[in-house]
């Protein structure tokens, strides 16, 4: 069991962190826009996240903090 | 449930200007890890470069100076020889470390310079727009060497590590990537040990970090991150390219 | 009395330097001012100081550049061609507010020149050399007396009005020997909150820095910037008169040049022609108010200096054009001598000017 926590708000939405995830955790939204007008990475399955936090090291802006 | 993840202290609570996807906040977040799992906030003192990492002074939390273009080693020269209990480090790009400051960065590098050196190679110009960068690579089409760069006009890609491992003077050179999780965190790894080397007074410390420039280079940031794969880790190999305590721990 | 000893003018720039407090030195070869780097070389580690040769005078003004941020005392010294690489650094730290000492022991020039002394960097180093809207301190030195005791000066202004001070100095003074007197100037120290030291976890991060990526906010910074120089123009400005009291005609020189123009002044007096002379030791901030009074008072004046003719133009400039300015100059490392410049008094007298 893992909680993610992003700052949505400063997503880039580049995608590096949806990439890194092993367990395919993550997608960039298709629906929502953050206040910089991105789309940004949303957890889509959190029930698969084991918290090996490779999201939060490829994320170029830091926004994520992993807990587990 | 404990916090296995969070930006580090030292980074500074600011949106970082870079584009998306620019490993620059990675390599950023690396720095400020490093910095606070050494405990040295108090004491370190930042370089900033001319380029990307232009505004660098606004993202760390520590005492901060902009450096003119590719003088970054002689600025920090300048402050460690000063303040020697001060930690001095300089983040700069391949512009501005191995074109326009090689001569300081060379010197510096000779002189066992007690500092630390962040040295971003993505191979181009990204502020500028893309422009062929000291380290663009064979062939490669930036905005000044629109039909590939050609070797035969405009000469060879510097490999700076090899070369300043030929030196007798620096302490520590290596080459690290950040293209995926594991050389992230092989980059942690000498980052960490570029400043603890500066911490146990070895001197002159240089990680060059290869990186992307999705904007500049015309990618999707996983496409950037791929060419690295691809085409920027064979031409710039990692690894340690001189360590003399390790060197002189294994004569013994 | 203060003791007297003997010294070449650029050992004095060095030996005032440490009386100072600087321990901190970064420079480059270049003639004639290797005595400065020589003493540095030798003093500055027996008191735990720093003198450090830099691969190019480039990365030495930076290497100052660094240690004026960290908040201590330092310098470089270089010659004509050497100020012209340093002028980048120059900039740079204008345009960041952080005080130091800079030397120029001027040579002929442009270009390569030659490396005799010269006065043809005048307009360099008071009217810019870097890029951008700044300012330096410029001290002309014209004795080695005045090589030490500016030089000494230099620093505590430099911390007074975070700016960069220029020793403008000359070949012929930098190897002059000359009694002089460490006379027991003050050395003021001044508190600097704003220097890189380590945040010690105590405070917000100190940045140095002069890029303002808004326009507004650069505009604001270089106007705060003008607002201080006001006050230097203000308060700082010296000079010396010499037989200016009943003075028809006023010979402008500074340096070097003015010891040659001082002659040429008594040997003219011997001939019933009152001239006197005002000479300039702070080029910038330049004595406005004594060219002008002296303007409302003189018929004409001479301009003597080792160049082509660069600070003529501010004589003309604060006399705002009153009375006629002539030049007597020499350069390329000549220089003239007393009878040229009493020629050209003679001149001024018959209105030939």
């Amino acid at each position: 069991m893992a909680k993610l926590t992003f700052l949505t708000d400063l997503c880039k939405g580049c995608g590096l962190c949806v990439d890194a995830c092993p367990k395919g955790c993550l997608a960039i939204a298709t629906e929502k826009i953050n206040k910089k007008g991105y789309s940004p990475a949303e957890m889509v399955a959190e029930d698969k996240c084991i918290g090996c936090a490779f999201c939060a090291t490829m994320c170029p802006d830091c926004i994520i903090t992993v807990e587990k | 449930m404990a916090v296995v993840f969070q930006k580090p202290k030292s980074l500074a609570d600011v949106p970082l200007h870079y584009c998306p996807g620019c490993p620059h906040g990675i390599i950023h977040r690396l720095v400020a890890e490093a910095i606070d799992e050494l405990g040295i906030e108090g004491k370190t003192i930042g370089v900033a470069p001319v380029g990307c990492a232009v505004m660098a002074y606004d993202y760390f939390t520590v005492d901060m100076i902009e450096a003119a273009h590719g003088r970054a080693p002689a600025t920090a020269t300048g402050i460690k020889r000063s303040r020697p209990e001060n930690i001095v480090f300089t983040y700069q790009g391949d512009g501005d470390l191995a074109s326009i400051g090689m001569a300081e960065t060379v010197h510096a590098a000779a002189r066992n310079e007690n500092i630390t050196i962040i040295f971003v190679n993505n191979a181009i110009y990204g502020m500028t727009g893309g422009q062929m960068a000291p380290t663009s690579l064979p062939g490669q089409v930036t905005q000044t060497s629109p039909y590939g760069r050609d070797v035969n006009h405009c000469g060879w890609p510097i490999k700076v590590s090899e070369m300043l491992a030929t030196l007798e003077g620096p302490e520590y050179i290596t080459r690290v990537a950040v293209n995926n999780v594991k050389n992230v965190l092989a980059a942690k790894k000498a980052i960490k040990k570029a400043f603890q080397n500066q911490i146990e007074g070895k001197g002159f410390s240089l990680v060059e970090v290869v990186s992307a420039c999705p904007t500049n280079w015309g990618m999707t940031p996983q496409q950037a991150l791929k060419w690295v794969e691809t085409d920027m880790l064979p031409y710039y190999p990692t690894g340690v390219y001189k360590d003399r305590t390790a060197a002189k721990e294994a004569q013994e | 009395m203060a003791q007297k000893v003997l010294m070449k003018g650029n050992e004095a720039i060095a030996e005032a330097a440490i009386r100072a407090g600087c321990r901190h030195y970064f420079g480059y070869p270049i003639t004639p001012q290797t005595e400065i780097a020589a003493y540095m070389a030798k003093k500055m580690p027996k008191i735990g100081g720093v003198f450090l040769q830099a691969e190019s005078e480039i990365a030495s003004i930076n290497m100052v550049y660094g240690a004026a941020a960290a908040g201590v005392r330092v310098m470089t010294s270089s010659s004509s061609p050497g100020i012209s690489l340093k002028s980048e650094g120059l900039s740079y730290i204008a345009g960041s507010d952080v005080p130091a000492l800079v030397v120029n022991v001027q040579r002929g020039g442009p270009g390569l020149g030659g490396i005799q002394p010269s006065q043809s960097d005048y307009f360099q180093a008071t009217k810019g050399g870097g890029h951008g809207d700044y300012r330096m301190i410029v001290l002309a030195p014209a004795s080695v007396q005045e090589m030490a005791s500016l030089t000494m000066k230099g620093f505590d202004l430099a911390d007074k009005y975070l700016m960069t001070s220029m020793i403008l100095a000359d070949g012929t003074i930098g190897q002059m020997m000359e009694p002089i007197s460490f006379e027991d100037a003050e050395v003021n120290t001044y508190e600097k909150p704003w220097a890189l030291t380590g945040t010690n976890c105590q405070r917000k991060h100190n940045v140095v820095n002069s890029l303002y990526l808004k326009a507004d906010e650069l505009e604001a910074k270089n106007i705060e910037r003008y607002e201080r120089y006001a006050i230097v123009e203000e308060n700082e400005p010296m000079w010396e008169e010499y037989m200016m009291e009943d003075a028809e005609y006023c010979v402008v020189a500074y340096g070097i040049a003015s010891r040659v123009a001082k002659n040429a002044v008594v040997a003219a007096r011997a001939e019933g022609i009152k001239v006197g002379l005002i000479r300039p030791i702070t080029l910038w901030p330049f004595p406005k108010k004594a060219l002008l009074a002296a303007a409302d008072k003189v018929k004409s004046f001479v301009c003597v200096e080792l160049s082509m003719g660069q600070m003529i133009e501010d004589v003309r400039l604060y006399t705002e054009c009153k009375k006629p300015v002539s030049l007597c100059s020499r350069c390329g490392g000549m220089i003239p001598s007393p009878e040229e410049v009493l020629e050209a008094i003679r001149k001024a007298q018959k209105g030939e000017n």
